[in-house]
């Protein structure tokens, strides 16, 4: 690892994720500077949508381990509250909230963010910003949250969330998962320009293209409830390349690096 | 309502309309149902034969017709009709004193933010409202149009032929069970009558000639459209009714002729020791529009199915309705839609919310008769569970006698979604906003068609049930 680390923003340490009983993550230790983006690959059903919910706050799981952001233990806060200190989770599958307007829906959760009631003028300008940077129509604002979007509208709309809402950490959880090549570019470039050198990022993926845009510092591999490997952006390549079979061959017991 | 709106108008509504004075308001029936009782009411009302008659055939329809065993019979057989003043027009029949109107029903009018005087009377402890003041403004300009907008009593005595023809045409005593009851005992409600293509701009409202008469437990409410005419109605107000009577049963009738449009809005919030068991039903004719927007957010079991029947080719009707349920409370509602001419068209929204203990049911029925071709109908019934203990049951009937029909249904169930929960909350709203903004969307298309004042109320009030502190 990149010995000019920062200190660290966001932080897990031996984090161990069940759902109803049974264990998906088996221990996690993480470290992401700010300004630092880490990708983190792995195979379908390794845990990766379970860990990044977890890290979240997501309240079905039972999870143990320490998660720290900004040096401050949020391991026992809720979602909201993890979320107003600047903790943020891109889904994988966004959530459709029938009724419930972009517009109204956006200013609630930079309310929310910002601590105080963001005046609509404001808003309005910050949001249609977002939406021509993004590529996202106007009309989206009337739309009703997630309802009836397709999954690259889907996803248009979280990073302008996080665009608006500014996070010190995002965990983008397959963001480039169902983009075009043109929708890719944009998103990607949305990312960028919202995560600049005090933000960190941990981007899950299955795809070596999206990091082509997105540059990581630090690759992990992720199986089976494990990092198994963290290594430079080289190790993207060669997962592409080579597939997972070749490190599920390995020990885990050099899960970490 | 403002106040600068009612403080310029006449004040001397009440003897130029002939609202009964106090003394005659405090006139009481004794308690049960019998037809003496039946008798008296209708003798003191100077009412015409024929409408004596008809009130105490309807007394020996009720009396013959067993208690429904569907819907809630459990509560239902809760009710003792021996126990209930058929004709109560005093405040004897609310709480007399603001002292004695419930701490949670005084807490919600404030938070409200609703006038004391009208807090009062919502609370059935003044008899009367200011506003009725408004609404005799807008009368003389109804007047000038030839629409008749009156509470039922003063239809009957002025306006007697228009009446009887229409009378009961609708909902025949015979209908059901509470049909027959209110027939024989009715009181109060309105009666509206718009002449041949007039349009009435404004929504009317009951809430504008509200008082003790037709707040009263079995109102009877008769609308007539004519021919290409246009009228919105809208009944009943956000803000809970305290009543002390347990039982309201009421009858509506909608009659759109020819090329007519009515739309009939309510919102009932009864308090919680109420039966709300009503029966509304519209006639809608060649090419004419019927929509019932329907809200029921209190009483303890209300039992209400708006129909239209669509008698004339290309009729449209719609049924937007919906319930809310918290605890010790049961909504069973619904729709019915027949379709008994060709080219006729129907839709049925119906949501329902039920909250802790609350249960809600959907009871519909759609039916298009023989030789009816090329009818269009569309259910969707969309129910949110709040809690572990909330209920919801839909009880959906088809009856399609033709093969060339549309019919399209949809019926959801959802639980208030731990995923829609932590979406929210993962951008920063806490656990109760986000559970209000989930049901705030859910309600959304209802309340979207409401007039702008009933929406923010209607919203704000939804607020107040999710907070647990509406009585
Ligand atoms: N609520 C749940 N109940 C039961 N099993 C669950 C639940 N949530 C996740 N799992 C299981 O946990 C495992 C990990 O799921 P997860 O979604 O975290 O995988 P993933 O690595 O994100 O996969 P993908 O690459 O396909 O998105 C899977 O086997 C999944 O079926
Ligand atoms: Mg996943």
């Amino acid at each position: 690892m990149s010995d000019s680390r920062n200190t660290p923003i966001f932080s897990c340490h031996d984090v161990h994720v069940s759902v109803e009983g049974k264990e998906i993550v088996k221990g996690v230790d993480l470290e992401v500077g700010a300004g630092e983006k880490h990708a983190l690959m792995g195979p379908n059903g390794s845990g990766k949508s379970t860990l990044a919910a977890a890290l979240m706050g997501h309240p079905g799981l039972e999870v143990t381990g320490r998660i720290e952001l900004a040096g401050e233990d949020i391991s026992e806060l809720e979602a909201d509250e993890r979320a107003r200190l600047g903790l943020f989770l891109g889904f994988q599958y966004p959530v459709a909230v029938p009724g419930v307007t972009v517009a109204s829906f956006l200013r609630a959760a930079m309310s929310a963010r910002q601590g105080r009631d963001v005046p609509v003028k404001e808003f309005r300008l910050k949001m249609q910003a977002a939406f021509e940077a993004l590529g996202v129509p106007r009309d989206f604002a009337g739309r009703y949250l997630n309802d009836g979007f397709s999954g690259g509208e889907k996803k248009r709309l979280e990073i302008m969330q996080m665009a608006l809402l500014e996070p010190r950490m995002a965990l983008l959880d397959e963001t480039d998962s169902g983009l075009d090549i043109d929708a890719l570019k944009i998103v990607s470039a949305g990312v960028n320009e919202a995560t600049g050198s005090e933000t960190g990022v941990l981007m899950v993926t299955h795809y070596q293209r999206i990091l082509d845009y997105i540059k990581p510092d630090v690759v992990h591999v992720f199986m089976d409830g494990r990092i198994v490997r963290t290594g430079g952006p080289e190790l993207a390549h060669e997962l592409e390349e080579r597939g997972y079979d070749w490190l599920a061959d390995t020990t885990t017991a050099s899960a970490g690096g | 309502m403002s106040a600068e709106r009612i403080a310029d108008l006449n004040q001397d509504y009440a003897t130029r309309y002939g609202f009964s004075d106090p003394e005659e308001f405090l006139h009481k029936a004794p308690k049960g149902l019998d037809h003496e009782t039946v008798e008296m009411i209708s003798r003191f009302k100077e009412e015409p034969d024929w409408m004596r008659e008809f009130r105490h055939q309807a007394l020996d329809t009720f009396l013959a017709k067993p208690m429904p065993r569907w819907g809630n019979s459990e509560l239902l057989d809760g009710i003792d009709f021996d126990n209930i003043h058929y004709y109560l027009k005093s405040s004897e029949g609310s709480a007399n004193d603001w002292d004695d109107v419930p701490e949670n029903i005084k807490r919600t009018f404030d938070k409200l933010g609703i006038p004391e005087a009208e807090q009062k009377f919502l609370a059935g402890v003044s008899a009367q409202y200011e506003s009725e003041v408004v609404y005799h403004s807008i009368n003389e300009n109804l007047e000038k149009l030839g629409v008749i907008f009156t509470d039922m009593d003063s239809a009957l005595a002025r306006h007697e032929d228009i009446v009887r023809k229409y009378w009961a045409t609708v909902i025949p005593p015979e209908d059901n069970k509470f049909s027959a009851l209110n027939s024989a005992v009715w009181s109060g409600g309105s009666f509206i009558y718009v002449p041949k293509n007039t349009r009435v701009d404004i929504p009317l409202q009951a809430y504008f000639r509200i008082n003790a008469q037709n707040m009263g437990q079995f109102e009877r409410t008769l609308i007539i459209a004519d021919e290409g005419a246009e009228v919105h109605y809208i009944e009943g107000c956000t803000a809970p009714v305290y009543s002390t009577d347990s039982l309201h049963s009421a009858v509506v009738e909608l009659v759109a002729l020819k090329g007519a449009k009515i739309r009939y809005t309510t919102i009932q919030n009864w308090s919680n020791n109420v039966y709300n068991l009503v029966t509304k039903r519209a006639h809608a004719h060649e090419d004419a529009v019927v929509e019932w927007v329907d809200g029921n957010i209190g009483s303890k079991l209300t039992m209400k199915y708006p129909a239209i029947h669509l008698l004339g080719e290309r009729a449209h009707g719609e049924v937007l309705s919906i319930a809310y349920a918290g605890t010790g409370q049961h909504q069973d509602a619904g729709a019915k839609m027949i379709h008994a001419a060709p080219n006729t068209s129907s839709r049925i929204i119906s949501k329902s919310i039920s909250k802790d203990e609350g249960r809600s049911s959907y009871r519909g029925m759609v039916k298009v008769h023989k030789g009816c071709h090329d009818c269009r109908t569309n259910v969707e019934c969309d129910a949110l569970l709040i809690g572990e203990k909330s209920r919801t049951d839909t009880f959906p009937t088809m009856e399609i006698a033709e093969d060339d029909v549309r019919v399209e249904h949809e019926a959801r169930v959802s639980k208030l979604a731990d995923e829609q929960l932590f979406y929210l909350q993962s951008r920063g709203l806490d656990e109760d906003q986000a559970r209000l903004m989930i049901v705030n969307g859910f309600i959304e298309p209802f309340v979207r068609e409401l007039p702008m004042e009933y929406a923010v109320e209607m919203n704000r009030l939804i607020e107040l049930e999710m907070e647990g502190s509406v009585g």
